[in-house]
């Protein structure tokens, strides 16, 4: 082909475009993203929450999550006086198109929106056989897809019903705490498409953080904590009723 | 619309509320087979011991047959798991870069362990002198075969095939630990879940160890007694009486611990019981109240312990043999599957309940499933051809003496 002047004009803005799209498709790097300078949790404030599912929807499309499975999802418990240790829960679609409208009575009703608990002590990367599901030196739990058998052991021993194997790629999948955006100094999905501000990202080693005085000044709870996971997801107003 | 989404998880087969990602059980009946066959693996290898380690001369004839049981078993037993595997293509991961917290990771290292340190070892060993004998007097298609098998070690003189006996014995001593590491290490991969209460206890890999020396005992017997009805010879009842025996006792001690286990939990009666509560007494009824406890469980033993107090006639004896060996089979399978299943039909919310739906020609289906547990009597097969166990001499050895 013969090149002159006018055709290498022409071909550069087009190649600096074909090289942007490919760009495009290439994760961003986070130079100046340190693992160690952070510790990763997350903030539920279940008073807050309205059950609208915004969350649960903003997962889905942010990462991909499969029909039927999910990486966060919203309970709404219904307690009544006479029987508080048994409470009616519903999650239809996993919360994700909202709740239907509760029944006026005496009883009580609140949302609670779960996700991976990220723990420190996490059950289901000490079962991994190959160690394909680790936990981050920044505190976030992560499987690493190219490498899980699809054993679904992981599943087995998250007590929290977080885990499932996705369906196409046959590979253990969860909530990276959207690790993709975190480490680029943005929030999580969910925390963003939260319109209440009930979800909130917290930086445990980050001292000027909220967190640390949310914590001193609130009572705040994590989710099964006799199974001694560590959890990081902390609840603010956790009703004893939440399993 | 949000209601017709509730009402189609209804008919999915959802009771209460479940965490959305357990609906689907991730286990299936493969991962049920798994426990089945390996715990025949431990307890055939249990039997041949009895007579190798511990002297019991009356179940010899079994010896053998036990020993070829055992392999023909734990050649197949990798196979569900592989199947049940997202991506079998990595399973060699395991043995590559194991993750040391894992209860799983030794899964390749064992099994490895107990094939080749133990029972091929141990089979080679005992049939050394057959193997040469085989390799000189064989039809020229087969001899090839046994010549490879003899791993170019001819010698069969008094002091060698001595070495073998000892070294052999020795094999068997380290055998017996390994066969009830085997089991007990895979319930201890269940037992060890603490998410799991209907798995979690530290009885599980004891549980495990004695139902595999049950159904590893009570299968030599059944296939003992076809076989031998199979080749027209008579049943050694003095053999078949020993194993029966100590069929009935181990089967006391199994028993015992499964109840401990359930009293426990029934006294105990912790955050989880109401919910297995009712679990056992709607889903599991059939299953493990019925199939497992009364069908499979005290049946043969009330039937064995007939044949331990009763004088009673060869043939009658037979029978019951059959008949409770055969229900002891069904009873080990139902307690699997009760284990493996039973523990993901309920939420661990504690507050639903959901179905279990075997797919028939899927990768995990029925179907396979059935192969799976034929394949290894193929195995067997082809082993007992190879390999003939019996004690009277074949007429390979015939024309080799």
């Amino acid at each position: 082909m013969n090149i002159n002047r006018r055709r290498i004009l022409i071909l550069l803005p087009a190649a600096a475009i074909a090289w942007k799209s490919v760009l495009a498709g290439t994760p961003e790097e986070s130079p100046n993203y340190k693992m160690s300078d952070h510790w990763w949790s997350m903030l539920i404030d279940i008073p807050k929450c309205i059950g609208c599912g915004n969350c649960v929807r903003a997962c889905a499309a942010e990462n991909d999550v499969p029909d039927g499975n999910f990486r966060t999802w919203v309970e709404r418990y219904h307690v009544s006086d006479e029987n508080m240790t048994e409470p009616e829960v519903i999650s239809p679609d996993g919360g994700k198109e909202g709740f239907p409208v509760a029944t006026a009575d005496a009883a009580k009703y609140f949302f609670v929106p779960k996700m991976c608990n990220h723990c420190a002590d996490s059950p289901c990367t000490q079962v991994c056989p190959v160690g394909a599901t680790f936990i981050s030196p920044d505190g976030v739990v992560l499987v690493d897809q190219k490498y899980c058998l699809g054993c679904a052991y992981c599943v087995q021993a998250c007590p929290y019903g977080c885990r499932y194997i996705h369906p196409e790629k046959k590979v253990a999948d969860k909530c990276t705490l959207c690790y993709h955006r975190i480490t680029k100094g943005l929030t999580t999905a969910c925390c963003e498409a939260c319109p209440t501000g009930a979800r909130q990202l917290a930086d445990l080693k980050d001292p000027k953080d909220p967190i640390h005085e949310f914590l001193k000044t609130h009572s705040v709870q994590i989710l099964k904590p006799q199974m001694a996971t560590g959890a990081k997801v902390f609840y603010n107003d956790l009703d004893g009723s939440v399993r | 619309m949000q209601l017709a989404f509730g009402q189609v998880r209804l008919m999915n087969g959802v009771e209460g509320f479940m965490y959305p990602n357990e609906v689907g059980l991730q286990w299936s009946v493969l991962i049920v087979l798994y426990p089945f066959i390996t715990g025949l693996v431990a307890g055939a290898f249990i039997l041949a011991s009895l007579e190798r380690v511990f002297r019991v001369e009356a179940v010899k004839p079994t010896y053998r047959l036990a020993l070829l049981t055992a392999l023909a078993f734990l050649l197949v037993a990798p196979l569900p798991l592989q199947l049940h595997l997202g991506h079998p293509e990595r399973s060699p991961e395991m043995y590559f870069t194991p993750h040391s917290t894992s209860a799983m990771a030794m899964f390749g290292y064992v099994y490895l362990w107990y094939l080749m340190a133990v029972l091929v070892l141990e089979i080679w060993l005992d049939y050394r002198r057959d193997i040469v004998l085989f390799s000189q007097s064989a039809p020229k298609l087969t001899r090839w075969i046994y010549k490879l098998m003899t791993l170019g070690s001819n010698n069969i003189g008094p002091r060698s095939l001595a070495i073998d006996e000892r070294v052999g014995w020795i094999v068997t001593l380290i055998g017996i630990p390994s066969a009830f590491l085997l089991h007990g290490y895979v319930g201890f991969i269940f037992g060890s879940i603490k998410a799991n209460p209907w798995w979690s206890s530290p009885l599980m890999p004891v549980v495990f160890i004695f139902s595999a020396m049950v159904s590893g005992i009570a299968g030599v017997m059944l296939l003992y007694m076809v076989i031998t009805k199979l080749r027209k010879q008579t049943i050694d009842m003095r053999c078949v009486d020993t194993i029966a025996m100590y069929l009935f006792y181990i089967f006391i001690i199994d028993f015992s611990l499964e109840m401990l286990d359930l009293i426990h939990r029934v006294y105990e009666a912790d955050e989880s019981f109401r919910s297995l509560n009712f679990l056992v007494h709607t889903q599991l009824y059939i299953p493990h109240i019925v199939i497992q406890i009364f069908l499979g469980t005290l049946t043969p033993i009330v039937l064995l312990g007939i044949t331990q107090v009763m004088k009673l006639r060869e043939i009658v004896r037979k029978r019951i043999y059959v008949v409770a060996g055969c229900l002891t089979m069904i009873g080990i399978f139902a307690m699997r599957w009760n284990v493996v299943i039973g523990g993901q039909l309920f939420s661990k919310s504690f507050l639903g309940y959901t179905t279990y739906k075997m797919a028939l020609v899927t990768r995990e289906g029925l179907l396979v499933a059935i192969f799976l547990t034929i394949l290894p009597l193929f195995f067997l097969w082809a082993l007992i051809k190879l390999l003939p166990p019996w004690t009277e001499p074949s007429a390979h050895q015939a024309a080799g003496d």
